[in-house]
Protein backbone atom coordinates (compact mmCIF):
# COMPACT_ATOMS: atom_id res chain seq x y z
CA UNK A 1 0.00 0.00 0.00
CA UNK A 2 1.37 3.35 -0.96
CA UNK A 3 0.57 5.36 2.08
CA UNK A 4 1.02 8.70 0.37
CA UNK A 5 -1.66 7.92 -2.18
CA UNK A 6 -4.04 6.18 0.16
CA UNK A 7 -6.95 7.86 1.80
CA UNK A 8 -8.25 5.67 4.58
CA UNK A 9 -11.51 4.30 3.34
CA UNK A 10 -14.07 5.86 5.62
CA UNK A 11 -13.66 9.56 4.99
CA UNK A 12 -10.54 9.85 7.10
CA UNK A 13 -7.02 10.64 5.95
CA UNK A 14 -3.56 9.65 7.13
CA UNK A 15 -0.89 12.12 8.13
CA UNK A 16 1.04 11.39 4.96
CA UNK A 17 -2.14 11.79 2.95
CA UNK A 18 -2.81 15.11 4.61
CA UNK A 19 0.61 16.43 3.65
CA UNK A 20 0.04 15.47 0.01
CA UNK A 21 -3.52 16.79 0.01
CA UNK A 22 -2.40 20.07 1.56
CA UNK A 23 0.15 20.72 -1.16
CA UNK A 24 -2.39 19.89 -3.86
CA UNK A 25 -4.98 22.13 -2.22
CA UNK A 26 -2.58 25.05 -1.96
CA UNK A 27 -1.54 24.63 -5.62
CA UNK A 28 -5.10 24.55 -6.90
CA UNK A 29 -6.07 27.49 -4.75
CA UNK A 30 -3.20 29.51 -6.10
CA UNK A 31 -4.17 28.69 -9.66
CA UNK A 32 -7.91 29.12 -9.49
CA UNK A 33 -8.61 31.43 -6.59
CA UNK A 34 -6.77 34.56 -7.65
CA UNK A 35 -8.99 36.79 -5.63
CA UNK A 36 -7.35 35.50 -2.45
CA UNK A 37 -3.76 35.35 -1.31
CA UNK A 38 -2.23 31.86 -1.41
CA UNK A 39 -2.12 29.38 1.48
CA UNK A 40 1.31 28.70 2.90
CA UNK A 41 2.58 25.46 4.35
CA UNK A 42 4.04 25.97 7.81
CA UNK A 43 6.38 23.10 8.71
CA UNK A 44 6.50 21.96 12.31
CA UNK A 45 10.09 22.21 13.28
CA UNK A 46 10.42 22.02 16.98
CA UNK A 47 12.75 20.42 19.40
CA UNK A 48 11.18 17.02 19.10
CA UNK A 49 12.12 16.91 15.41
CA UNK A 50 9.33 14.77 14.11
CA UNK A 51 10.53 12.26 11.60
CA UNK A 52 8.09 12.93 8.80
CA UNK A 53 7.62 16.42 7.52
CA UNK A 54 4.59 17.65 9.40
CA UNK A 55 2.95 20.99 9.18
CA UNK A 56 -0.23 22.90 8.63
CA UNK A 57 -1.73 25.27 6.07
CA UNK A 58 -2.00 28.94 6.87
CA UNK A 59 -3.99 31.73 5.30
CA UNK A 60 -3.65 34.97 7.16
CA UNK A 61 -4.76 38.57 7.26
CA UNK A 62 -7.94 38.08 5.29
CA UNK A 63 -10.01 41.14 5.65
CA UNK A 64 -13.71 41.12 6.10
CA UNK A 65 -15.27 44.52 6.03
CA UNK A 66 -17.93 44.58 8.64
CA UNK A 67 -20.90 46.72 7.91
CA UNK A 68 -24.09 47.28 9.76
CA UNK A 69 -26.34 45.79 7.13
CA UNK A 70 -26.17 42.86 4.82
CA UNK A 71 -25.28 39.24 5.37
CA UNK A 72 -21.77 38.05 5.89
CA UNK A 73 -21.90 36.06 2.67
CA UNK A 74 -22.29 39.19 0.69
CA UNK A 75 -19.48 40.70 2.62
CA UNK A 76 -17.07 37.94 1.78
CA UNK A 77 -17.91 38.34 -1.87
CA UNK A 78 -17.12 42.00 -1.44
CA UNK A 79 -13.77 41.01 -0.09
CA UNK A 80 -12.95 38.88 -3.09
CA UNK A 81 -13.94 41.67 -5.46
CA UNK A 82 -11.59 44.04 -3.69
CA UNK A 83 -8.75 41.60 -3.91
CA UNK A 84 -8.93 41.00 -7.63
CA UNK A 85 -8.82 44.70 -8.29
CA UNK A 86 -5.95 45.39 -6.00
CA UNK A 87 -3.91 42.25 -6.30
CA UNK A 88 -1.45 43.50 -8.83
CA UNK A 89 -0.43 46.71 -7.23
CA UNK A 90 -0.89 46.27 -3.53
CA UNK A 91 0.49 43.89 -0.95
CA UNK A 92 -2.24 41.53 0.23
CA UNK A 93 -2.13 42.77 3.75
CA UNK A 94 -3.00 46.32 2.92
CA UNK A 95 -6.58 47.35 2.61
CA UNK A 96 -8.01 50.53 1.38
CA UNK A 97 -11.10 50.92 3.43
CA UNK A 98 -14.11 52.99 3.90
CA UNK A 99 -13.94 55.14 7.01
CA UNK A 100 -17.28 54.02 8.35
CA UNK A 101 -16.53 50.32 8.02
CA UNK A 102 -14.43 48.55 10.54
CA UNK A 103 -11.96 46.07 9.13
CA UNK A 104 -11.81 42.66 10.76
CA UNK A 105 -8.78 40.53 10.03
CA UNK A 106 -8.92 36.74 10.00
CA UNK A 107 -6.29 34.05 10.11
CA UNK A 108 -7.14 30.48 9.08
CA UNK A 109 -5.10 27.39 9.78
CA UNK A 110 -5.87 23.91 8.50
CA UNK A 111 -4.36 21.50 11.00
CA UNK A 112 -4.32 17.70 10.94
CA UNK A 113 -5.93 15.92 13.86
CA UNK A 114 -4.12 12.68 14.60
CA UNK A 115 -6.94 11.62 16.93
CA UNK A 116 -9.81 12.06 14.46
CA UNK A 117 -7.68 11.52 11.33
CA UNK A 118 -9.31 14.46 9.58
CA UNK A 119 -8.30 18.08 9.03
CA UNK A 120 -9.56 20.76 11.39
CA UNK A 121 -10.06 24.43 10.76
CA UNK A 122 -8.72 26.86 13.30
CA UNK A 123 -9.35 30.56 12.89
CA UNK A 124 -9.18 33.80 14.77
CA UNK A 125 -10.29 37.33 14.19
CA UNK A 126 -8.71 40.58 15.23
CA UNK A 127 -9.11 44.27 14.56
CA UNK A 128 -6.52 46.46 12.92
CA UNK A 129 -4.85 47.18 16.25
CA UNK A 130 -4.35 43.44 16.80
CA UNK A 131 -6.98 43.08 19.51
CA UNK A 132 -8.71 39.70 19.30
CA UNK A 133 -12.35 39.67 18.34
CA UNK A 134 -14.84 37.94 20.59
CA UNK A 135 -17.10 35.19 19.30
CA UNK A 136 -20.05 37.61 19.38
CA UNK A 137 -18.29 39.95 17.03
CA UNK A 138 -17.06 37.10 14.83
CA UNK A 139 -20.62 35.77 14.58
CA UNK A 140 -21.63 38.94 12.83
CA UNK A 141 -19.07 38.17 10.15
CA UNK A 142 -20.32 34.60 9.66
CA UNK A 143 -23.03 33.52 7.24
CA UNK A 144 -26.45 33.40 8.90
CA UNK A 145 -26.72 29.62 8.49
CA UNK A 146 -23.64 29.15 10.64
CA UNK A 147 -24.98 31.44 13.28
CA UNK A 148 -28.14 29.41 13.80
CA UNK A 149 -26.11 26.20 14.13
CA UNK A 150 -23.93 27.94 16.66
CA UNK A 151 -26.96 28.97 18.67
CA UNK A 152 -28.28 25.44 18.84
CA UNK A 153 -25.24 23.87 20.43
CA UNK A 154 -22.90 26.08 22.39
CA UNK A 155 -20.33 23.44 23.05
CA UNK A 156 -20.12 21.37 19.94
CA UNK A 157 -19.81 23.55 16.89
CA UNK A 158 -17.35 26.41 16.98
CA UNK A 159 -15.42 26.35 20.18
CA UNK A 160 -12.58 28.33 21.62
CA UNK A 161 -9.61 26.10 22.20
CA UNK A 162 -5.92 26.32 22.33
CA UNK A 163 -4.14 26.14 19.01
CA UNK A 164 -2.35 22.78 18.99
CA UNK A 165 1.03 24.40 18.30
CA UNK A 166 0.90 28.09 19.05
CA UNK A 167 -0.11 28.23 22.74
CA UNK A 168 -2.78 30.81 22.06
CA UNK A 169 -6.59 30.69 22.11
CA UNK A 170 -8.08 30.18 18.67
CA UNK A 171 -11.51 29.13 17.46
CA UNK A 172 -11.94 25.64 16.16
CA UNK A 173 -14.54 23.96 14.02
CA UNK A 174 -15.49 20.75 15.76
CA UNK A 175 -14.45 17.69 13.78
CA UNK A 176 -17.11 15.20 14.86
CA UNK A 177 -19.00 14.21 11.74
CA UNK A 178 -16.35 15.32 9.27
CA UNK A 179 -15.60 11.85 7.99
CA UNK A 180 -19.29 11.20 7.44
CA UNK A 181 -19.86 14.01 5.04
CA UNK A 182 -16.57 13.38 3.26
CA UNK A 183 -17.83 9.83 2.77
CA UNK A 184 -21.09 11.21 1.36
CA UNK A 185 -19.18 13.52 -0.94
CA UNK A 186 -17.03 10.72 -2.27
CA UNK A 187 -19.98 8.40 -2.79
CA UNK A 188 -21.81 10.94 -4.84
CA UNK A 189 -18.90 12.16 -6.89
CA UNK A 190 -16.79 9.20 -7.93
CA UNK A 191 -17.81 6.44 -10.29
CA UNK A 192 -15.27 3.78 -9.35
CA UNK A 193 -15.35 2.77 -5.72
CA UNK A 194 -16.01 5.36 -3.08
CA UNK A 195 -12.66 7.02 -2.81
CA UNK A 196 -11.79 10.64 -3.27
CA UNK A 197 -8.25 10.83 -4.65
CA UNK A 198 -5.98 12.22 -1.99
CA UNK A 199 -5.19 15.30 -4.11
CA UNK A 200 -8.82 16.35 -3.91
CA UNK A 201 -9.44 15.47 -0.28
CA UNK A 202 -8.83 18.92 1.16
CA UNK A 203 -10.59 20.59 -1.73
CA UNK A 204 -13.71 18.57 -0.99
CA UNK A 205 -13.33 19.15 2.71
CA UNK A 206 -12.91 22.87 2.31
CA UNK A 207 -15.84 23.14 -0.05
CA UNK A 208 -18.00 22.37 2.98
CA UNK A 209 -15.97 23.75 5.86
CA UNK A 210 -15.02 26.99 4.16
CA UNK A 211 -18.68 27.86 3.76
CA UNK A 212 -19.17 27.82 7.50
CA UNK A 213 -16.73 30.70 7.82
CA UNK A 214 -17.86 32.38 4.63
CA UNK A 215 -15.03 31.32 2.35
CA UNK A 216 -16.07 29.91 -0.97
CA UNK A 217 -13.91 28.08 -3.46
CA UNK A 218 -14.33 28.30 -7.20
CA UNK A 219 -15.76 25.26 -8.97
CA UNK A 220 -12.59 24.80 -11.03
CA UNK A 221 -10.77 23.65 -7.92
CA UNK A 222 -13.00 20.62 -7.59
CA UNK A 223 -11.81 19.06 -10.83
CA UNK B 1 9.44 4.20 44.89
CA UNK B 2 7.63 1.69 47.07
CA UNK B 3 4.80 1.41 44.61
CA UNK B 4 7.24 0.96 41.81
CA UNK B 5 8.84 -2.03 43.48
CA UNK B 6 5.45 -3.70 43.53
CA UNK B 7 5.11 -3.02 39.84
CA UNK B 8 8.57 -4.40 39.20
CA UNK B 9 7.68 -7.59 41.05
CA UNK B 10 4.60 -8.08 38.92
CA UNK B 11 6.54 -7.71 35.73
CA UNK B 12 9.07 -10.30 36.80
CA UNK B 13 6.58 -12.93 37.90
CA UNK B 14 5.25 -14.11 34.58
CA UNK B 15 3.61 -17.28 35.69
CA UNK B 16 1.33 -17.03 38.65
CA UNK B 17 -0.23 -13.69 37.91
CA UNK B 18 -3.98 -14.33 37.63
CA UNK B 19 -5.72 -13.17 40.77
CA UNK B 20 -2.82 -11.18 42.07
CA UNK B 21 -2.84 -9.03 38.95
CA UNK B 22 -6.52 -8.32 39.40
CA UNK B 23 -5.94 -7.08 42.91
CA UNK B 24 -2.91 -5.10 41.80
CA UNK B 25 -4.93 -3.50 39.02
CA UNK B 26 -7.53 -2.26 41.48
CA UNK B 27 -4.75 -1.14 43.74
CA UNK B 28 -3.11 0.80 40.93
CA UNK B 29 -6.33 2.57 39.99
CA UNK B 30 -6.96 3.42 43.62
CA UNK B 31 -3.43 4.79 43.88
CA UNK B 32 -4.07 7.00 40.89
CA UNK B 33 -7.39 8.31 42.20
CA UNK B 34 -6.04 8.99 45.66
CA UNK B 35 -2.97 10.81 44.43
CA UNK B 36 -2.93 14.40 45.60
CA UNK B 37 -0.62 17.41 45.63
CA UNK B 38 -0.45 19.68 48.67
CA UNK B 39 -0.84 23.26 47.44
CA UNK B 40 0.01 26.50 49.15
CA UNK B 41 -1.94 29.20 47.37
CA UNK B 42 -0.96 32.84 47.66
CA UNK B 43 -3.15 35.75 46.63
CA UNK B 44 -1.36 37.87 44.09
CA UNK B 45 0.02 40.92 45.86
CA UNK B 46 -1.64 43.34 43.45
CA UNK B 47 -5.00 42.06 44.61
CA UNK B 48 -4.46 42.26 48.31
CA UNK B 49 -6.80 44.97 49.51
CA UNK B 50 -6.60 44.24 53.18
CA UNK B 51 -4.03 44.81 55.87
CA UNK B 52 -2.42 42.59 57.02
CA UNK B 53 -2.38 40.50 53.85
CA UNK B 54 -4.13 37.15 54.16
CA UNK B 55 -2.06 34.06 54.83
CA UNK B 56 -1.84 31.49 52.02
CA UNK B 57 -4.54 28.87 51.61
CA UNK B 58 -3.52 25.24 52.11
CA UNK B 59 -5.38 22.85 49.87
CA UNK B 60 -4.91 19.21 48.94
CA UNK B 61 -5.46 18.98 45.19
CA UNK B 62 -6.40 15.65 43.59
CA UNK B 63 -3.94 14.73 40.85
CA UNK B 64 -6.72 13.75 38.47
CA UNK B 65 -8.61 16.99 39.17
CA UNK B 66 -8.32 20.50 37.79
CA UNK B 67 -7.38 23.77 39.43
CA UNK B 68 -10.65 25.68 38.77
CA UNK B 69 -12.50 23.01 40.78
CA UNK B 70 -10.58 24.08 43.88
CA UNK B 71 -11.73 27.68 43.77
CA UNK B 72 -14.66 27.10 46.13
CA UNK B 73 -12.15 25.84 48.71
CA UNK B 74 -9.72 28.70 48.18
CA UNK B 75 -11.92 31.71 47.79
CA UNK B 76 -13.14 31.85 51.42
CA UNK B 77 -9.56 32.48 52.49
CA UNK B 78 -9.30 35.59 50.38
CA UNK B 79 -12.74 37.04 49.79
CA UNK B 80 -12.34 39.70 52.43
CA UNK B 81 -9.09 40.84 50.91
CA UNK B 82 -10.22 41.23 47.33
CA UNK B 83 -10.73 44.56 45.62
CA UNK B 84 -14.29 45.17 44.38
CA UNK B 85 -15.28 43.79 40.99
CA UNK B 86 -16.04 40.59 39.17
CA UNK B 87 -13.90 37.50 39.46
CA UNK B 88 -11.98 36.04 36.57
CA UNK B 89 -9.84 33.44 38.25
CA UNK B 90 -6.51 32.09 37.11
CA UNK B 91 -3.36 30.61 38.64
CA UNK B 92 0.32 31.03 38.01
CA UNK B 93 3.46 29.19 39.06
CA UNK B 94 6.48 31.49 39.28
CA UNK B 95 4.84 33.81 36.80
CA UNK B 96 3.78 31.15 34.32
CA UNK B 97 -0.02 31.23 33.79
CA UNK B 98 -1.33 27.72 34.33
CA UNK B 99 -3.44 25.98 31.72
CA UNK B 100 -6.54 25.08 33.67
CA UNK B 101 -7.59 22.16 31.45
CA UNK B 102 -4.46 20.14 32.19
CA UNK B 103 -4.94 17.83 35.20
CA UNK B 104 -3.28 19.22 38.32
CA UNK B 105 -0.98 16.21 38.74
CA UNK B 106 0.32 16.59 35.20
CA UNK B 107 1.05 20.30 35.74
CA UNK B 108 3.01 19.43 38.86
CA UNK B 109 5.01 16.62 37.23
CA UNK B 110 5.84 18.81 34.27
CA UNK B 111 6.65 22.13 35.88
CA UNK B 112 8.44 20.94 39.01
CA UNK B 113 11.43 18.92 37.91
CA UNK B 114 12.35 18.69 41.57
CA UNK B 115 8.99 18.15 43.30
CA UNK B 116 8.12 21.07 45.53
CA UNK B 117 5.99 20.22 48.56
CA UNK B 118 3.84 22.11 49.24
CA UNK B 119 3.56 23.43 45.73
CA UNK B 120 3.45 27.22 45.89
CA UNK B 121 0.99 28.74 43.45
CA UNK B 122 -0.42 32.23 43.07
CA UNK B 123 -4.11 32.83 42.52
CA UNK B 124 -5.51 35.84 40.69
CA UNK B 125 -9.08 37.05 40.74
CA UNK B 126 -8.57 39.82 38.19
CA UNK B 127 -6.74 40.47 34.99
CA UNK B 128 -7.32 37.19 33.18
CA UNK B 129 -4.60 36.78 30.52
CA UNK B 130 -7.02 36.03 27.70
CA UNK B 131 -4.36 36.48 25.07
CA UNK B 132 -2.65 33.31 26.33
CA UNK B 133 -5.26 31.34 28.28
CA UNK B 134 -8.55 30.13 26.90
CA UNK B 135 -11.45 31.38 28.99
CA UNK B 136 -12.72 29.43 31.96
CA UNK B 137 -16.28 29.84 33.10
CA UNK B 138 -15.86 27.71 36.20
CA UNK B 139 -17.03 24.14 36.56
CA UNK B 140 -18.94 24.12 33.26
CA UNK B 141 -15.82 24.77 31.25
CA UNK B 142 -13.90 22.06 33.08
CA UNK B 143 -16.75 19.58 32.58
CA UNK B 144 -16.99 20.39 28.89
CA UNK B 145 -13.25 19.91 28.51
CA UNK B 146 -13.47 16.55 30.29
CA UNK B 147 -16.34 15.28 28.15
CA UNK B 148 -14.63 16.43 24.98
CA UNK B 149 -11.44 14.64 25.95
CA UNK B 150 -13.48 11.54 26.74
CA UNK B 151 -15.06 11.72 23.27
CA UNK B 152 -11.69 12.13 21.64
CA UNK B 153 -10.32 9.16 23.59
CA UNK B 154 -13.38 7.12 22.59
CA UNK B 155 -12.79 8.02 18.98
CA UNK B 156 -9.20 6.86 19.21
CA UNK B 157 -9.99 3.57 20.98
CA UNK B 158 -13.29 2.62 19.35
CA UNK B 159 -13.09 4.46 16.03
CA UNK B 160 -16.14 6.58 16.87
CA UNK B 161 -17.64 8.61 19.75
CA UNK B 162 -20.95 6.77 19.75
CA UNK B 163 -20.42 5.27 23.17
CA UNK B 164 -20.17 8.69 24.76
CA UNK B 165 -22.89 10.27 22.62
CA UNK B 166 -25.26 7.45 23.52
CA UNK B 167 -24.80 7.90 27.23
CA UNK B 168 -27.83 9.43 28.87
CA UNK B 169 -27.51 12.99 30.07
CA UNK B 170 -27.82 11.89 33.69
CA UNK B 171 -25.16 9.19 33.29
CA UNK B 172 -22.80 11.76 31.82
CA UNK B 173 -23.55 14.10 34.71
CA UNK B 174 -22.99 11.34 37.25
CA UNK B 175 -19.74 10.35 35.60
CA UNK B 176 -18.48 13.90 35.72
CA UNK B 177 -19.58 14.27 39.34
CA UNK B 178 -17.70 11.12 40.31
CA UNK B 179 -14.52 12.56 38.80
CA UNK B 180 -15.07 15.95 40.35
CA UNK B 181 -15.52 14.42 43.77
CA UNK B 182 -12.77 11.85 43.36
CA UNK B 183 -15.35 9.13 44.00
CA UNK B 184 -13.76 6.02 42.54
CA UNK B 185 -16.60 3.74 43.63
CA UNK B 186 -19.16 5.79 41.75
CA UNK B 187 -16.88 5.98 38.73
CA UNK B 188 -16.32 2.23 38.74
CA UNK B 189 -20.08 1.64 38.85
CA UNK B 190 -20.60 3.97 35.92
CA UNK B 191 -17.68 3.04 33.67
CA UNK B 192 -19.38 -0.02 32.13
CA UNK B 193 -21.93 2.44 30.78
CA UNK B 194 -19.21 4.22 28.84
CA UNK B 195 -18.62 1.04 26.83
CA UNK B 196 -15.05 1.95 26.08
CA UNK B 197 -13.19 -0.76 24.21
CA UNK B 198 -10.42 -2.57 25.98
CA UNK B 199 -6.78 -1.88 25.44
CA UNK B 200 -5.66 -5.42 25.65
CA UNK B 201 -3.07 -6.11 28.23
CA UNK B 202 -0.68 -8.29 26.25
CA UNK B 203 1.25 -9.13 29.34
CA UNK B 204 -1.74 -10.73 31.04
CA UNK B 205 -2.81 -12.40 27.84
CA UNK B 206 0.52 -14.18 27.52
CA UNK B 207 0.50 -15.06 31.20
CA UNK B 208 -2.98 -16.51 31.08
CA UNK B 209 -2.17 -19.06 28.38
CA UNK B 210 -1.91 -22.29 30.34
CA UNK B 211 0.59 -24.32 28.33
CA UNK B 212 4.19 -23.24 28.68
CA UNK B 213 5.55 -21.88 25.47
CA UNK B 214 8.43 -19.85 24.27
CA UNK B 215 7.85 -16.21 23.52
CA UNK B 216 8.37 -17.02 19.87
CA UNK B 217 5.34 -19.26 19.79
CA UNK B 218 1.84 -18.49 20.90
CA UNK B 219 -0.28 -19.63 18.02
CA UNK B 220 -3.18 -20.64 20.19
CA UNK B 221 -4.70 -17.22 20.47
CA UNK B 222 -3.91 -15.54 17.22
CA UNK B 223 -3.27 -16.70 13.73
CA UNK B 224 0.48 -16.86 13.41
CA UNK B 225 1.98 -13.63 12.14
CA UNK B 226 -1.17 -11.61 12.55
CA UNK B 227 -0.54 -8.03 13.51
CA UNK B 228 -3.03 -6.33 15.72
CA UNK B 229 -2.98 -2.60 16.04
CA UNK B 230 -4.67 -0.63 18.72
CA UNK B 231 -4.65 3.13 19.07
CA UNK B 232 -4.05 4.46 22.55
CA UNK B 233 -4.95 8.01 23.62
CA UNK B 234 -1.82 9.75 24.84
CA UNK B 235 -0.95 13.33 25.70
CA UNK B 236 2.77 13.84 25.75
CA UNK B 237 4.33 16.94 27.32
CA UNK B 238 7.97 17.31 26.36
CA UNK B 239 10.31 19.67 28.10
CA UNK B 240 13.81 19.90 26.77
CA UNK B 241 16.99 21.18 28.28
CA UNK B 242 20.11 21.96 26.33
CA UNK B 243 22.63 20.97 28.96
CA UNK B 244 22.92 17.85 30.98
CA UNK B 245 22.27 18.09 34.70
CA UNK B 246 23.26 16.24 37.82
CA UNK B 247 20.27 16.99 39.99
CA UNK B 248 16.70 17.81 39.18
CA UNK B 249 16.98 21.05 41.10
CA UNK B 250 19.47 22.20 38.48
CA UNK B 251 16.84 22.10 35.77
CA UNK B 252 16.08 25.70 34.81
CA UNK B 253 12.62 27.10 35.35
CA UNK B 254 10.10 27.43 32.61
CA UNK B 255 9.27 30.93 31.46
CA UNK B 256 6.75 30.24 28.74
CA UNK B 257 4.67 27.39 27.44
CA UNK B 258 6.59 27.67 24.17
CA UNK B 259 9.30 25.67 25.92
CA UNK B 260 7.00 22.67 26.01
CA UNK B 261 6.23 20.56 22.98
CA UNK B 262 2.74 19.23 23.45
CA UNK B 263 1.83 16.18 21.42
CA UNK B 264 -1.79 15.13 21.51
CA UNK B 265 -1.62 12.10 19.29
CA UNK B 266 -2.45 8.43 19.65
CA UNK B 267 0.21 5.81 19.96
CA UNK B 268 -0.13 2.95 17.52
CA UNK B 269 0.30 -0.07 19.63
CA UNK B 270 1.51 -2.97 17.55
CA UNK B 271 0.96 -6.42 18.81
CA UNK B 272 2.47 -9.11 16.72
CA UNK B 273 2.82 -12.73 17.56
CA UNK B 274 6.44 -13.53 18.18
CA UNK B 275 7.32 -9.88 18.55
CA UNK B 276 8.76 -8.86 21.83
CA UNK B 277 6.73 -6.88 24.30
CA UNK B 278 5.84 -3.29 23.37
CA UNK B 279 7.35 -1.26 26.17
CA UNK B 280 6.84 2.27 27.43
CA UNK B 281 10.11 3.15 25.76
CA UNK B 282 8.84 1.82 22.43
CA UNK B 283 5.72 3.91 22.85
CA UNK B 284 7.54 7.15 23.59
CA UNK B 285 10.10 6.58 20.87
CA UNK B 286 7.31 6.15 18.35
CA UNK B 287 6.27 9.73 19.10
CA UNK B 288 9.79 11.14 19.46
CA UNK B 289 11.93 9.43 16.87
CA UNK B 290 14.86 11.73 17.46
CA UNK B 291 15.37 10.28 20.91
CA UNK B 292 15.63 6.69 19.81
CA UNK B 293 18.62 5.07 21.34
CA UNK B 294 20.94 3.81 18.68
CA UNK B 295 20.25 0.12 19.01
CA UNK B 296 23.25 -0.85 16.93
CA UNK B 297 25.47 0.60 19.59
CA UNK B 298 24.00 -1.62 22.20
CA UNK B 299 24.51 -4.87 20.33
CA UNK B 300 27.67 -6.80 21.12
CA UNK B 301 29.14 -7.03 17.63
CA UNK B 302 28.92 -3.39 16.82
CA UNK B 303 30.18 -2.38 20.26
CA UNK B 304 33.41 -4.24 19.81
CA UNK B 305 34.16 -2.56 16.56
CA UNK B 306 33.56 0.96 17.77
CA UNK B 307 36.24 2.83 19.58
CA UNK B 308 35.42 4.38 22.92
CA UNK B 309 35.81 7.83 21.41
CA UNK B 310 33.28 7.26 18.70
CA UNK B 311 30.60 6.10 21.11
CA UNK B 312 31.27 9.05 23.41
CA UNK B 313 30.81 11.48 20.58
CA UNK B 314 27.59 9.80 19.59
CA UNK B 315 26.39 9.98 23.15
CA UNK B 316 26.71 13.74 23.16
CA UNK B 317 25.16 14.35 19.80
CA UNK B 318 22.15 12.16 20.44
CA UNK B 319 19.18 13.41 22.32
CA UNK B 320 18.32 11.61 25.51
CA UNK B 321 15.22 10.82 27.49
CA UNK B 322 16.16 12.01 30.95
CA UNK B 323 12.96 11.55 32.88
CA UNK B 324 9.54 10.12 32.23
CA UNK B 325 6.79 10.79 34.77
CA UNK B 326 3.29 9.41 34.86
CA UNK B 327 0.99 10.05 37.85
CA UNK B 328 4.04 11.32 39.72
CA UNK B 329 5.93 8.07 39.24
CA UNK B 330 9.33 8.09 37.59
CA UNK B 331 8.85 5.30 35.14
CA UNK B 332 11.20 2.52 34.20
CA UNK B 333 10.94 2.42 30.45
CA UNK B 334 10.95 -1.33 30.06
CA UNK B 335 7.51 -1.76 31.60
CA UNK B 336 4.96 -3.16 29.11
CA UNK B 337 3.09 -0.23 27.65
CA UNK B 338 -0.26 -1.97 27.90
CA UNK B 339 0.15 -2.24 31.65
CA UNK B 340 1.02 1.44 31.93
CA UNK B 341 -2.05 2.46 29.97
CA UNK B 342 -4.52 0.24 31.75
CA UNK B 343 -3.35 1.20 35.21
CA UNK B 344 -2.14 4.77 35.02
CA UNK B 345 -4.53 6.52 32.66
CA UNK B 346 -6.76 9.40 33.77
CA UNK B 347 -10.54 9.07 34.09
CA UNK B 348 -11.08 10.44 30.59
CA UNK B 349 -9.05 7.49 29.27
CA UNK B 350 -6.03 9.56 28.34
CA UNK B 351 -2.53 8.64 29.45
CA UNK B 352 -0.64 11.85 30.28
CA UNK B 353 3.13 11.51 30.03
CA UNK B 354 5.58 14.21 31.14
CA UNK B 355 8.99 13.85 29.60
CA UNK B 356 12.21 15.70 30.21
CA UNK B 357 14.73 15.35 27.41
CA UNK B 358 18.18 16.57 26.74
CA UNK B 359 18.41 18.09 23.30
CA UNK B 360 20.77 16.56 20.81
CA UNK B 361 23.78 18.75 20.10
CA UNK B 362 23.92 20.00 16.59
Amino acid sequence: MDSAGEVVNDGKITLEGFTVAARAFADKWKRHNLSFPPWSWVPLINRTMLKKEEGYLSLEKIIILSSLEGSAEEESLDVTADWSEKEESIDHTVLVQNEEDEAHYYDYHIVYSASYMVPMLYFRGYSSDGKPLSLDVIKRDLPSSSVSLLLESKWTFITQEEHPYLNRPWFKLHPCGTEEWIKLLSESSSSDGCQIPVELYLVSWFSVVGQVVGLKIPREMLI
Amino acid sequence: FFFFFQVGELVRRKGSVGEKRMAANEEAVKYVWEGAIPLQIHLHKSEVASHPPPPPALVLAPRIGYLPLLVHLIKPYFKDSLPPGEDSIWFDYKGLPLKWYIPTGVLFDLLCAEPERPWNLTIHFRGYPSNVLIPCEGEDSVKWNFVNSLKEAAYIINGNCKNVMNMSQSDQEDLWTSVMNGDLDAYTRLSPKIKMGNIEDEFSRKASVSSPQSRQGGTEIDVAGQVKTARVPVRLYVRSVSKDFENLEDVPEMDTWDEISYLNRPIDFLREEGRKCFTLRDAIESLLPEYIRDRAQRSGEEGEQRTTDASDVSQETRGELKLVRIQGIEMKLEIPFSWVVNNLMNPEFYLHISVLVKEPQR
